[in-house]
């Protein structure tokens, strides 16, 4: 499993990039997400994203569905594609911690 | 969609059918990045008692097998021919006439000769030559035998995980050779040394462990629905809120797990919900859903026999903990095949059930006497048949709507018609595509059989290439724009492959366009269809 390195704190990650688990996710990890997203700013709404996702996913073991997570934050898709380039999967979730969901989806 | 993925006309250029340098057996394995899945995560291979869980990486020379491995495969093959008849023959009886050559989706788009079906199955069959035949072992390669080496183990890993099991090509066999099956077989070989995708081993881990593919427990699973019950109040002003886990109800409703978690799937559940709601408001429907047996769908049936049959043993199980009469089940794809050609001999006979009869019509449905599971287009189908809906087809009029026949309820338990009646009756614009690619020579969706992963994606894009191509015809024919399907993979990866190669064309469910159109007891004037977007003549409101 490759590691990374950022600002001293070392994170293992899937080939996706997503980190192996949810337990080892720190302010570091978002940092690090944030760069490689290509994010310049982190914003009250970035955080609203990110807090909603781990509620949900303490609660649920499995992150909400898009539908879920634009309702409750309040943001239309397009609007979470804004804040998250690579969308709500690849880029919310990971910086939030969370595992990639697979099967029909 | 992955960023380095080529553009369309790219694509279409390098996949030429350019002849290859050197033979076949003379050329080696290339496992190229956009073509294969992650390996298995060892967790789920682990939690599922499946052999050699380990880190591995397809691109690194070292698999990290166990020793003995060309034992345990050959020992394999051997048990297996004399298990499965139809493995012996499928083995023995090719003529490589080449019939299927040019049949299969990932041939056509790819144009890589190991994609050709009977080539595909060479890979195998040159090694049971070479193990298991007197020709094979005097004559080696002049009879077509080849030892099995790391390269030819890894050249099966490449290409069974190129194959989505869909039979087209078998239709087209004079030998009626299910290549799907030697897919099957290759897989379950591959699973003796660990040799999994993780896009299927870690569905299965969380099947095992939670009911369905996602993983989804009990109280996330209600949680899901009782959104939808939300959405559908605010659309219709009706409370569809359905039952759970009910004791002594008439049937069991069982879905992919896709359904309630990815979009479009998630508006196909919501149509299950409101017909459900219709059902038992006009007719005292009694229809149970479960957060055990939450996953119609069966991804152990891409790993191995044994695994599938495990996965599969719940539908009955909480049948009959329920006491319920029949089962009814969603719109999936593979978990009809499961249902149609293994469930009664794996975990049958269902004798604490009763063979079905829809409560509404009195239908006695004969061809599901043995599994006692009806599907849900043949039970609208003859709700339709049989007057029992009130429908208004007109709010679907701003769909111009084609039908995929997915692979596996088309070849696989032989449903053309049901669906296509259901929607004509719920639909006013409806357009065939090409013969050539519908009904039981229907294209793949091309991401089959546990392939719907994102890291594949070039391969997913040539595999759907065919598909795309006829939906592109009726596009521009027609206007097509509502490309409609039974199967919860389709919808999950038909998104990516329109707006791919034909982005004015979107997704749906067959049950989605249902309920659209069904006039519900006591409903508001309803505004929007159930994505929210405005009915026809609403949209100035």
């Amino acid at each position: 499993m490759p590691e990374v390195e950022f600002q001293g704190k070392k994170f293992n990650v899937d080939e996706d990039g997503f980190i192996d688990d949810y337990t080892n996710w720190s302010e570091e990890w978002v940092q690090f997400v944030k760069q490689e997203e290509g994010i310049s700013e982190l914003n009250d709404e970035h955080k609203k994203v990110i807090d909603v996702l781990r509620e949900y996913y303490e609660k649920n073991g499995i992150a909400p569905m898009v539908r879920v997570l634009s309702k409750v934050t309040g943001f239309k898709l397009k609007h979470i594609y804004e804040l998250f380039p690579s969308g709500p999967g690849k880029g919310a979730c990971k910086m939030a911690g969370l595992p990639k969901p697979t099967g029909c989806v | 969609m992955a960023d380095d993925l080529a553009k369309p006309e790219e694509l279409l250029e390098n996949s030429g059918y350019k002849r290859p340098a050197t033979g076949w057996m003379d050329t080696p394995i290339d496992i190229r990045p956009g073509m294969y899945c992650y390996a298995s995560n060892p967790k789920s291979v682990e939690y599922v008692g499946l052999p050699n869980p380990r880190q591995w990486n397809p691109l690194e020379d070292d698999w990290k097998l166990p020793e003995n491995w060309q034992e345990i495969v050959h020992k394999g093959i051997k048990e297996r021919l004399e298990k499965f008849r139809s493995f012996k023959i499928f083995m023995d009886v090719c003529v490589r006439c080449g019939a299927c050559a040019d049949k299969c989706h990932f041939f056509i788009g790819t144009g890589d000769p190991k994609n050709m079906p009977v080539l595909r199955a060479e890979l195998l069959r040159s090694v049971y030559r070479n193990d298991f035949t007197t020709a094979g072992k005097i004559f080696k390669s002049l009879a077509g035998a080849r030892p099995l080496t790391l390269d030819v183990l890894k050249e099966w890993w490449y290409y069974f995980f190129q194959c989505t099991e869909c039979r087209r090509c078998s239709v087209f066999c004079p030998y009626g050779i299910d290549t799907a099956e030697i897919t099957i077989i290759g897989r379950e070989l591959l699973n003796l040394l660990g040799l999994n995708i993780d896009w299927i081993a870690t569905p299965v881990a969380n099947c095992y462990r939670t009911g369905n593919h996602l993983g989804i427990q009990p109280h996330a699973f209600k949680d899901m629905l009782e959104f939808f019950v939300e959405d559908i109040e605010d659309i219709t002003g009706i409370n569809v809120e359905p039952s759970y886990n009910k004791k002594g109800a008439d049937i069991l409703f069982i879905t992919p797990s896709g359904d309630v978690f990815a979009d479009p799937g998630t508006y196909t559940c919501m149509g299950y919900m409101i017909l459900f709601k219709y059902l038992k408001d006009k007719y005292g429907f009694d229809i149970t859903w479960s957060t055990y047996a939450s996953e119609g769908g069966n991804f152990g049936f891409f790993t191995s026999h044994e695994t599938m049959k495990r996965l599969n043993s719940k539908m009955y199980a909480e049948a009959k903990r329920l006491g319920v009469k029949w089962i009814l089940g969603g719109e999936c794809g593979h978990m009809w095949r499961v249902i149609n050609q293994y469930m009664e001999t794996m975990n049958g006979p269902a004798d604490f059930l009763e063979e079905p009869v829809s409560p509404i019509t009195g239908t006695k449905f004969e061809n599901a006497k043995s599994t006692k599971m009806v599907h849900i287009a043949e039970f609208v189908a003859d709700l339709i048949k049989h007057d029992k809906l009130e429908l208004d087809p007109s709010r679907n009029d701003n769909q111009i709507v084609t039908f995929h026949d997915s692979c596996n309820p088309a070849r696989g338990m032989g449903m053309l018609e049901e669906p296509r009646y259901v929607i004509k009756n719920v639909c006013n614009n409806f357009y065939e595509m090409p013969a050539n690619t519908i009904r039981e020579n229907t294209f793949c969706c091309g991401s089959g059989a546990g392939l719907n992963a994102g890291e594949n994606m070039e391969l997913r894009m040539c595999g759907g290439m065919p598909r795309a191509n006829a939906v592109k015809y009726v596009h521009e024919k027609h206007g097509v724009n509502m490309l409609a399907c039974v199967c919860a993979i389709d919808r999950a990866v038909f998104p990516a492959l329109m707006e791919y190669w034909v982005p004015e064309v979107d997704v749906t469910g067959m049950s989605e366009l249902v309920a659209n159109a069904l006039i519900m007891p006591g409903e508001k004037d309803r505004d929007t269809d159930l994505r929210g977007e405005p009915l026809p003549g609403k949209e100035d409101e």
